[in-house]
């Protein structure tokens, strides 16, 4: 197969807020970059983030102070968190947001012109001490809208040269693993091409597309974690994935966490406000896995709401319409739209959703890509030319739980810590790495895979039968023999798609070609999260089992590393050595 | 119920082609893009864009029974009356006035040249203070109602002004868009902005037909938008 190519210092891969933060990064050096998106920069996924970026910049509260930030979140990460990361991410975190504002994003006020911060769940004062915070950043309940939309406008203004709806299908490595580039494909033409680059970024986003239910978009289906684990990049704490507290019943469209932030809360058939019983601090801004855990028990103990007693509900119309038509607007639409619900009159139907992948490639806080050598327990070395930045990197800064309003924050720090790495190490030199000949043919196998299918089963029945798998057997509470039976059935569809069928050949704009691809990836981030999940024999953050009820510190308080060529679970320590605060240990976890 | 789709795919059809799909949607009030979603099991080679599914990424505007909207968000009975009840056909085309890449997907590249036409980004050149810019509630307000635009185009590519120029007519989402920039009180860039739209096209080729008021699905108001750019067009040269 004999492919055109085009060649860059560096390349993104994905346009939400990491990938277009770390382009804008770079196209501000001069170097000549490349954004590859599937889909057009602005219809990326971090357009949907609805209630904030959560950062301590003192606001809200005059004597808020970074360091507090960085302990609900180690807190909240059930202790798995990097504690390098996370102190970077907090620390730094105010000059990015500060440099979005500056960049034009429209954030809510405060009556002193300042940007206005609402509470959120797992926030504090003065390390747990001081009672709820109000941290997140927001501009109404449409800050992802408005924070994608601004780093759009700005890559347009810095001349970042970008490639909309091509959608990257492989990683090349040579025979060294080193990353030279991707094998991207043109949506609109079906041209192949291999996007040369001395820096690849992966910013690819998540992956809850393996689940049924989700709150996240169609396009959400770990491409970078496939190409990453086909090229034999192991990925990091994968079994860790977020079920959001409140997804609307049925539709799984996402309601923000800002609703119980701005005074909202749940109840269960009773009227009852529940969380009260499960948190008696923090109620219902708890962390996520607290409370959607207490939703999953309120219902599976025959509280719940509805004909069928499958959901609970989320009271909102006591804050009165001003607030909820200023604060929360989107909400007001959104429910009325999906649940034929107005908030302003009627609670709205929720259930805990599937909503973030913790897990991911894991990283360094430049967004270096890392491997272990060795084997279990090795040393982490970091993969010459790959960088993986947002959603698809683990840092890690969530480590087993992600607090709401962290992600925005996570995309925009990292991504511009990645750009910034770049910059100074395209300045001192980078290697291109030079893929042969076989590197290219194995780069294009799958290309070529479906489009020799003659025959075979059809793409939309194999994903349904994945995602429904997925659903039962690693959804907010675990079991070991159904896990293990779980990880069967991914197994054997593995041998299923292996063989699919793809009917639509042609080239321009095939969409069921991309769906296609977008399945093998599917699979690769099913399987790995089914391996990791039935290994990790403890509950910790919002991995829940049954059969293993307990945190275990003397065996767990790690991370765990899912390595592609043997499909084994191993382990990797845990970063506890932030450079200028002490360390914070673990400890029982309530809230 | 009965859904008719147009059709066309540039390496096998010479024109294009609306054809007939039987659904079953159990009678349910699904939303027009899970009703596209159920013909894509049927037929693969069926071809639309869509991302978010919740009306926010704004890509699947479409022609649906006649009008611009989101597949995402419009419910089969808000499509048209009857077709919820099957009395009749939903009917989906693409986007008019742009060129056509295949079955629902349009060539949105006029469209997104004229917003980068109207530099959709802050301007101000006083350095940045150490934390944010300050800026009242009342002026951030001033922004509501601009900043939500998702660049679907279910507005531009309903007026008849931009079907005519789509090259130097902005068309309304570039122009709220500008005016989102024009509001915003951190903005300074308030002249060249108003300077580059002095044209008899960019701007006063809208007849206020408000064909994009009518169809926005996010409620925006593009004509008042283009109204107060009048005046300030006006105000400037007097």
């Amino acid at each position: 197969m004999s492919i055109r190519t085009v060649t860059f210092d560096a390349i993104v891969v994905g346009g939400g807020g990491a990938g277009m933060r770390a382009s804008l990064q770079m196209a501000q050096s001069g170097f000549k970059t490349a954004l590859i998106s599937k889909v057009f920069p602005t219809r990326s996924h971090t357009v949907s983030a609805q209630g904030g970026i959560t950062c301590a910049i003192a606001s809200a509260d005059p004597n808020d102070d970074w360091r507090w930030h960085m302990y609900d979140t180690v807190k909240g990460s059930d202790y798995i968190g990097d504690q390098d990361a996370i102190e970077y991410m907090c620390s730094v975190g105010p000059q990015t947001v500060f440099e979005l504002e500056h960049m034009g994003l429209p954030f809510s006020r405060t009556e002193e012109g300042r940007i206005y911060q609402r509470p959120f769940g797992g926030q504090s004062k003065n390390y747990g001490e001081g009672g709820q915070a109000a941290r997140t950043c927001a501009a109404a309940d449409r800050t992802g809208h408005a924070l994608l939309h601004t780093l759009y406008q700005q890559n347009l203004k810095n001349g970042t040269q970008f490639y909309s709806e091509w959608y990257a299908a492989e990683l090349v490595t040579d025979a060294r693993g080193h990353a030279a580039g991707v094998i991207a494909i043109c949506i609109e033409t079906g041209e192949a091409v291999f996007f040369k680059a001395k820096a690849t970024v992966f910013a690819t986003g998540g992956a809850g597309r393996i689940y049924s239910s989700t709150t996240n978009a169609l396009i959400n289906t770990g491409d970078g974690i496939g190409m990453a684990l086909r090229a034999g990049v192991p990925v990091q704490d994968i079994e860790m994935w977020q079920f959001h507290p409140t997804g609307i019943a049925g539709a799984g469209t996402l309601v923000t966490e800002g609703c119980r932030g701005e005074g909202g809360y749940l109840i269960n058939k009773d009227g009852e406000r529940f969380m009260e019983r499960y948190a008696p601090n923090a109620k219902d801004l708890a962390g996520r896995d607290v409370v959607a855990r207490s939703m999953m028990m309120e219902i599976l103990d025959g509280r719940g709401c509805g004909p069928n007693g499958d959901y609970v509900y989320l009271k909102l119309d006591h804050l009165g319409e001003e607030v909820l038509h200023t604060r929360l607007p989107g909400i007001c639409e959104l429910s009325k739209t999906f649940a034929h619900a107005d908030p302003v009159k009627e609670p709205i139907p929720v259930v805990p959703t599937c909503h973030y992948m913790m897990g991911g490639i894991p990283t360094n806080i430049h967004g270096q890509a890392l491997r272990l050598d060795g084997g279990h327990q090795g040393q982490a070395q970091h993969i010459p030319g790959l960088f993986a930045v947002g959603e698809v990197a683990c840092v890690s800064v969530h480590g087993a739980n992600r607090l709401g309003g962290n992600s925005l924050l996570d995309l925009v720090v990292f991504g511009r810590a990645a750009g910034l790495y770049i910059e100074e190490a395209l300045r001192q030199g980078m290697d291109q790495a030079e893929p042969n000949s076989d590197d290219m043919d194995r780069a294009t196998a799958r290309l070529r895979r479906w489009d020799d299918s003659r025959s075979g089963e059809s793409v939309a029945s194999l994903r349904k039968e994945l995602q429904t798998t997925m659903q039962n057997a690693f959804g907010v509470f675990r079991k070991g023999d159904l896990m293990i039976d779980g990880v069967k059935k991914v197994a054997d569809l593995r041998g299923r798609i292996g063989e699919a069928h793809l009917g639509d050949k042609s080239k321009a704009f095939n969409t069921a070609r991309i769906e296609a691809l977008e399945l093998d990836n599917l699979l690769e981030v099913a399987e790995a999260t089914a391996i990791a999940a039935e290994g990790r024999t403890e509950s910790r953050g919002a991995h829940s089992r049954y059969d293993y009820p307990d945190r275990d510190d003397e065996n767990w308080l790690c991370h765990s590393i899912f390595d592609p060529k043997t499909k084994q679970l191993g382990k990797r320590d845990v970063n506890f050595k932030p450079k200028t605060v002490d360390t914070f240990k673990p400890k029982v976890r309530t809230y | 119920m009965k859904v008719s789709i147009y059709r066309y795919n540039p390496e096998t059809d010479r024109e294009p082609y609306m054809k007939e799909y039987e659904v079953d949607t159990g009678g349910k009030d699904l939303m027009v893009l899970d009703v596209l979603n159920l013909v894509k099991e049927q037929d693969d080679s069926l071809v639309y864009r869509r991302s978010c599914r919740e009306g926010v990424c704004g890509s699947d505007g479409m022609n649906i029974n006649g009008k611009n909207g989101l597949a995402c968000i419009t419910p089969l009975s808000l499509a048209a009356p009857g077709v919820l009840d099957g009395r009749k056909a939903l009917i989906l085309r693409p986007l008019p006035g742009l060129p056509v890449v295949r079955d629902l997907v349009v060539d949105m590249t006029m469209f997104y040249n004229q917003y980068e036409k109207v530099q959709p980004y802050l301007q101000n050149n006083t350095p940045a203070p150490a934390i944010e810019r300050l800026q009242s509630p009342a002026d951030r307000e001033k922004i509501d109602g601009l900043y939500e635009c998702i660049l679907c185009a279910c507005c531009s590519t309903s007026c008849p002004s931009f079907w005519w120029n789509p090259d130097k007519f902005l068309g309304p989402a570039a122009l709220l868009q500008s005016y989102r920039f024009l509001a915003d009180s951190r903005d300074q860039a308030t002249d060249e902005r108003l300077a580059r739209m002095d044209d008899p096209f960019s701007l006063f080729r809208c007849r206020g037909i408000m064909n994009c008021v009518s169809v926005c699905p996010k409620g925006l108001n593009p004509t008042r938008a283009i109204g107060h750019i009048r005046e300030m067009l006006l105000e400037r040269a007097v």
